[in-house]
């Protein structure tokens, strides 16, 4: 089955890579129409896209290696950028820090309209009221007694993965090198949430916190099971994260940087799986998306549509879904390909290549764009 | 800093500082800004000054806690500040501050 958009509607796909922004569209998330480059030259790892409030609004971390990092959001489809005067993620003074890079844009439920959460570099979190025209830090987890001994992965030390309960106050974050972090109370308070990922590259490989946890997931109706793609390991939690468990068995790997969720149906995750953390290619040199829909008990290769040899990788946000039925699934590798599946993975088709390295991808079905 | 505009008409001691192009749309498209002085001014406070007029401008050149980006470079008369006394450095009026990107990059 083929969701097509309605007359009033389109897909739409934000790809961000090292040297800029490309925006994509579609009627039927087979043929794309692409624009770009917007944001020419500067890297942009995160994005995201908030159709809340009536209006469509692409938010993107933007970063320059001269000019150094900033927040924009275009509402018109990225014809027009606006960037806060003063910025909208700034330290506050008595930190003595500055932003390196903006990795998560997040925005929260529909209950919650003009929420924004963003992750950054170095690991802190920030929410937004406003839309994410401006971002305050966090400073439960700013000033956390474990921050000290948290450490940077090899793309610097980040806040990488932020998870809200739509329904409550429970917030999750996961950042490389420390893993992942719990709030029950909206983000005043948080907690080291471990238990059960291993962290074999440290003297003690099961500690209470330094797991460097790839990405996470909230599964999409079973109250506190989520997923994790973690460095060597593939966990799901069914107790909020109080406990970890490996589902990595059936995977061909359990290395990779992806794990996606689907938007309305529990048990269905997708990740993306690359040999080993010293060999970070897709087995054999054949990519492929696994997805299961039993919580992780079971998974099913999907490679249709994709090409026989890719030996790139996919990073942790290089891939998406949308919230159509059937779900669309979309990631990019850092050779610079992206793909679109329209049906949950089955089958894959190419909707752009030879762009710069895929750091980011978002889609959405929006408002006619 | 300023434009043309305002000035008085004797002649006033200036310190011009001079951008890339890519950067002359976040100054009005202006490729000179200009400053009077009649006297030293620091390079952090002609960059503050900056702040004042084109915020978006002067965190492209500084972050927020005041250090000049890694990969900008600021030559005060031909002389990178880094070698001089960094943002400390002192300008006098009449000189020319050159703000130029690295040559980094991939």
């Amino acid at each position: 089955m083929v969701r097509m958009a309605t007359a009033a509607e389109s897909f739409v796909l934000a790809i961000g890579t090292k040297k800029g922004l490309w925006l994509a569209t579609s009627r039927d998330r087979q043929e794309w129409s692409l624009t770009g480059p917007h944001f020419l030259m500067a890297e942009i790892p995160s994005i995201g896209i908030d159709t809340r409030e009536g209006r469509t609004r692409i938010l993107v971390g933007v970063r320059s290696p001269h000019w150094g990092p900033t927040v924009a959001h275009s509402d018109d489809f990225g014809a027009t950028w606006t960037e806060p005067e003063q910025g909208a993620i700034k330290f506050p003074v008595d930190t003595g820090a500055a932003l390196e890079r903006v990795w998560q844009i997040y925005p929260d439920a529909e209950s919650r309209p003009g929420v924004v959460w963003a992750g950054a570099e170095p690991i802190s979190v920030w929410k937004s009221t406003d839309g994410g025209e401006h971002f305050e830090l966090n400073r439960g987890l700013w000033d956390h007694p474990h921050r000290s001994e948290w450490g940077a992965g090899y793309g610097g030390a980040a806040a990488h993965s932020i998870v809200v309960n739509p329904a409550g106050e429970t917030v999750h974050v996961a950042m490389s090198t420390g893993g992942v972090y719990r709030s029950l109370d909206g983000g005043t308070s948080w907690e080291a949430r471990n238990k059960g990922i291993s962290a074999y590259f440290m003297p003690d490989p099961n500690p209470e916190f330094g797991q460097c946890v790839h990405k996470i997931a909230a599964d999409a109706v079973v109250e506190g099971r989520l997923y994790a793609q973690n460095h060597h390991g593939v966990y799901r939690t069914d107790d909020n994260a109080d406990s970890w468990n490996s589902i990595a068995e059936g995977l061909p790997a359990d290395f990779g940087f992806v794990m996606l969720t689907h938007p309305r149906r529990d048990g269905t995750a997708w990740v993306v799986p690359l040999k080993a953390d010293g060999e970070r290619i897709p087995p054999d040199g054949k990519l492929a998306v696994h997805r299961t829909d039993d919580a992780g008990n079971t998974w099913k290769c999907l490679s249709s549509g994709l090409p026989e040899h890719e030996y790139n990788s996919v990073l942790r946000d290089a891939a998406s879904v949308d919230t159509a039925e059937p779900a669309g699934v979309y990631f990019g590798t850092r050779g610079g390909t992206v793909y679109a599946s329209a049906d949950e993975g089955e089958t894959f088709k190419e909707v752009a290549s030879h762009l710069p390295d895929v750091l980011c991808v978002r889609a959405a079905l929006v408002a006619s764009a | 800093m300023s434009c043309a505009s305002g000035r008085p008409w004797w002649p006033v001691p200036e310190i011009s500082l001079l951008l890339p192009s890519v950067l002359q749309p976040l100054a009005g498209g202006q490729s000179v800004l200009t400053a009077p002085a009649d006297g030293p001014v620091t390079v952090a406070a002609l960059l503050d000054a900056v702040a004042s007029d084109y915020p978006v401008l002067a965190r492209r050149l500084r972050d927020e806690t005041g250090a000049l980006r890694r990969f900008v470079n600021i030559y005060v008369d031909g002389d990178e500040v880094r070698r001089l006394q960094g943002l400390d450095t002192e300008v006098l009026p009449g000189q020319e501050v050159l703000v130029i990107q690295s040559v980094a990059g991939g």
